[in-house]
């Protein structure tokens, strides 16, 4: 109690890359912890995990494939996260984005060309998902709402019209499971195999598409937008202080409802993955949870996008890399990696200061000029 | 001593007793006589040192101030007696034994109460159940109720201090608030009591009261630390002042051998001039008016009446100073003159522009109107703590062209222009990338009026411009303030010091529930008269009079 750590600043390369490391060398050690009591070797465990992850170039694709969902979803929670908005219906927003693809694609992909149809369909995704996450926006900017209450509402309410329209009208006519009809060729994203194919490099066949190129440009496009135009500044300032956002006339619920549809948006992006990049027609529970995760990527990514691509790669790593070692050591079962995952968000997330006060002490020690606090 | 002062000449020399503390308070003497003995204090954050090497003694029974800028060390240095912060080194005694304090409960157990700036009380509970809480001696409620309610009439008795125990905190008048704090204290069997800045919050007759109920403590044998800094009261009612400059002691002196101007150069380091700011020549009766307030009122979302029925110009070149008791209407005054809140009834005509109810501003059509606002909170309202001192600088203006270049912020171009007026305004230190939590408040303060003068404006709306801001930039932004009248700029000053409006201001209107209730010549004010305004009290013989 003597000192008050928080208030003290550290320099970014500590605050982003060394605390983030700890925390996540702290979830490998009770991972660790967990693995020696059910007489697993931890160390063995964590080779078949890299190497699961990283080994081969099949393994590499699945991981990026991954990566791509937690950088948009990802993306998602922290555009909202920097108005101050806590999004936690990323799952839904992808949810009802693929349903965006699947309804312009089933109309519109016997008539139209390739170059028209992917633009179109991620137009769609990200419309789609943006309308999902305006109506929990107004309700909150006008009504009051909690938009952790309604995003979570909404979540459900995604889950329930997809198993209807599914189930009952975009239905492929004479099948039991409940998918639509494949879409034409021309709606496909292409692969990732097939675009390196194009330029004379073999690759293994992954799920890996084209999505991760337009994932990172989503990247560069926020950081843009919110450090570097007024949007951005304006969507900053309403996030820190309400009250300063009405002293520079800036509309906290404009501010709002806007944040809300870009995240949103981002989360839609999913469906561009996952429906036009992998499965080619509509399906149930395409989203897996990915929409969750982004919660935790966004944490440990310190809402920024650089942050956020480090943090989707590492859940990339252990959702390839976790099904791997459930695959290779059968005393890990499925659950064992979730729990891993689990301890990741636990120590990054919920955690994520724990370590600070240590750190802020042994910084003091080295550092001893001035203006390390300000007087 | 006086004379050394004269001969150290320009702001540069080195400033006055700065080399030994001088102690013109008896240094010698028993420790036992004192209450309070610190030694050698040093307290270092990270590469700071708030406190060093500090030596204070008080003798028991007596009232001692503490004066000194912000960030001098005050509040550290009442932080580690009360047990926030543990020293670095040094040695606190107790009424002459070695005591360490580790927290608040240590503090009390020694004897120690303290009231702060900010009343730590519950507002939905009694002055009863404040006074007791943490300090219930029984498990059930309503024995330790008992047996507080005997104890606190004792000590009302005894000391005079009058409270009604069954009322809620919050339908209290801030001087009672401030009272049942002290009850707290004593109640806790504090012989020591600090007081930080106790009189911002008051009028000029509640600070009346409370310094009589500090003097009945003293004749009780209670010793008394007073941090202020306002030296008037220093100067009233303290037996001994010590002089906090830069984490250092820099005097411990006798009050009665001292005065306000030695304080006032102690505290800065520096010789500081007193200027008269008032217009040698009046404004000619044909000035162009610059707000035209007529009829305004203002009811909020629950119905309660905010401002009523007010009407005033403000001329071109002309200051107006609102007086008024904090939360009187004076905050919602400036929030509808800037456009942040609309008026209800009345209209405003700024610049030819009309605001009213079914015409409301909003704050950028306002700034369009050539009307800047420096807003009486500036953490909550002025600036983001979060952005750099740069991204500060242009609050309200992010979507002005000059800012903007195909939808992107010029960053390179903004840091530039806030160097220029961190330049131009003395804002330290010099570096637009700062976060601008980062700077003092006075900085803080300049950086933001910097901001809303740089751009010349017609109308400017200023609330508390020197509330905690050290007495060097205090002189600045007065400078600044005037520099602006004397442009032509319609000036509406709100501040909570009468001083400072009596100073500034050309007329000055005095507010009390959503009213103006007087208003006079800035030249003629009398503070006393003005104290009596604030609490509205000489509407009773004006209004018998009307009547």
């Amino acid at each position: 109690m003597s000192l008050n750590t928080s208030s003290i600043p550290l320099p970014g390369w500590i605050e982003i890359g060394v605390i983030p490391v700890l925390n996540i060398l702290m979830a490998l050690f009770f991972a660790g912890l967990i693995m020696l009591a059910i007489g697993v070797n931890p160390l063995q465990a964590v080779g078949i995990m890299i190497n699961g992850a990283f080994g081969y170039d099949e393994a590499v694709g699945y991981t990026l494939y991954y990566t791509t969902n937690f950088i948009f979803t990802g993306l998602a929670v922290a555009v909202a996260f920097h108005a101050s908005l806590f999004n936690i219906g990323g799952e839904g927003q992808a949810y009802i984005g693929g349903l965006g693809v699947g309804l312009v694609f089933l109309l519109l992909d016997d008539f139209l060309p390739a170059v028209l149809l992917i633009p179109i369909g991620i137009m769609a995704a990200g419309l789609f998902g943006a309308a999902w996450a305006f109506i929990p926006a107004w309700l909150q900017a006008y009504r009051g709402s909690h938009i952790v209450i309604t995003t979570i509402m909404f979540n459900f309410i995604a889950a329930a019209i997809m198993v209807y329209l599914l189930v009952n009208v975009l239905i492929k006519p004479g099948q039991m499971s409940p998918e639509s009809r494949l879409f034409d060729e021309s709606a496909w994203l292409p692969f990732m195999h097939e675009f390196l194919g194009w330029f004379g490099v073999e690759i293994t066949r992954t799920p890996l598409n084209l999505s991760l190129f337009f994932a990172l440009t989503c990247c560069l496009f926020v950081w843009i937008y919110i450090w570097r135009t007024r949007w951005g500044y304006e969507l900053r300032t309403a996030g820190h202080s309400e009250d300063a956002a009405r002293y520079a006339g800036i509309r906290p619920r404009t501010v709002i409802v806007s944040a809300m549809c870009l995240s949103g948006a981002l989360a839609g992006f999913v469906a561009v993955n996952e429906i036009m990049g992998v499965h080619h027609r509509l399906l149930l529970n395409f989203t897996a949870g990915y929409g969750f995760t982004g919660i935790a990527v966004s944490l440990m990514g310190r809402n920024h996008p650089v942050g956020i691509i480090m943090a989707s790669l590492l859940f990339g790593v252990l959702y390839q890399g976790g099904a791997e070692l459930a695959f290779e050591i059968p005393k890990i079962t499925r659950e064992m990696v979730v729990a891993i995952q689990g301890l990741i968000i636990l120590f990054s997330g919920a955690l994520a200061l724990m370590l600070r006060p240590w750190v802020v002490r042994l910084y003091l020690r080295f550092k001893s000029v001035e203006d390390v606090v300000p007087a | 001593m006086i004379e050394d002062l004269d001969g150290t000449g320009g702001a540069d020399g080195p400033p006055p007793a700065a080399v030994s503390p001088s102690t013109r308070s008896s240094p010698g003497g028993l420790s036992g006589n004192y209450a309070i003995e610190l030694q050698g204090i040093s307290k270092r954050f990270g590469a700071v040192l708030a406190n060093r090497d500090i030596d204070l003694r008080v003798e028991r029974g007596t009232i001692h101030g503490i004066v000194g800028e912000n960030g001098a060390g005050k509040s550290t240095l009442m932080s580690i007696l009360y047990g926030f912060y543990q020293a670095d080194s040094g040695k606190v005694l107790i009424n002459g034994s070695p005591v360490s304090i580790h927290n608040s409960r240590d503090a009390i157990a020694s004897g120690i109460g303290m009231v702060h700036q900010h009343f730590m009380l519950v507002e939905t509970f009694s002055v009863l159940e404040n006074v007791m809480l943490g300090a219930e001696e029984h498990a059930l409620l309503s024995r330790s109720a008992a047996d507080a309610r005997t104890e606190l009439q004792r000590l009302a008795d005894q000391y005079q201090l009058s409270v009604h125990v069954d009322t809620l905190v919050s339908e209290l008048p801030v001087g009672e608030q401030q009272r049942t704090e002290i009850l707290k204290a004593l109640y806790r069997h504090a012989e020591i009591l600090i007081l930080d800045e106790p009189t911002g919050v008051l009028t000029p007759q509640e600070a009346d009261q409370l310094f009589r109920v500090l003097r009945a403590l003293k004749a009780r044998g209670v010793t008394i630390i007073l941090i202020t800094h306002k030296l008037r009261e220093i100067m009233d009612i303290t037996d001994t002042v010590s002089v906090l400059r830069m984490g250092e002691m820099v005097a411990h002196l006798n009050t009665s051998e001292t005065s306000m101007s030695e304080l006032a150069e102690l505290m800065v380091g520096r010789k500081l001039e007193s200027k008269s700011y008032h217009r040698e020549v009046p404004l000619p009766a044909d000035t162009e008016v610059g707000i035209e307030v007529v009829d305004l009122g203002v009811i909020d979302s629950r119905g309660k009446s905010r401002l009523q029925n007010l009407s005033f110009t403000v001329k071109r070149g002309e200051i107006l100073g609102v007086a008024g008791v904090a939360g009187n209407g004076q905050s919602k005054l400036l929030e509808v003159l800037a456009g942040i809140t609309p008026p209800t009834s009345g209209y405003f005509v700024i610049n030819g522009h009309r605001i009213s109810a079914d015409k409301p501003g909003n704050p950028s059509l306002m700034r369009q109107y050539k009307v800047h606002h420096v807003p009486e909170d500036r953490l909550k309202l002025g600036l983001v703590k979060a952005f750099t001192a740069a991204e500060s600088s242009v609050l309200g203006y992010q979507r002005a062209a000059q800012f903007n270049w195909r939808g992107l912020l010029q960053l390179d171009f903004i840091r530039n222009a806030c160097r220029r007026l961190m330049d131009a305004f003395d804002v330290r230190p010099v570096d637009p990338r700062l976060k601008s939590a980062s700077f003092s408040g006075g900085n803080q303060q300049k950086l933001i009026l910097a901001r809303e003068l740089e751009k010349a404006p017609d109308v400017l709306l200023v609330g508390q411009p020197t509330r905690g801001v050290d007495i060097g930039a205090i002189e600045l932004i007065h400078d600044k303030i005037i520099d602006m009248r004397d442009a032509g700029c319609a000036v509406l000053l709100v501040s909570v010091e009468l001083d400072e409006i009596m100073s500034l201001a050309d007329r000055i209107i005095v507010m009390f529930e959503g009213r103006i209730v007087a208003e006079v010549s800035g030249r003629e004010a009398d503070k006393t008269q003005l104290g009596l305004m604030m609490a509205n009290a000489h509407q009773t013989a004006a209004g018998d009079a009307a009547a």
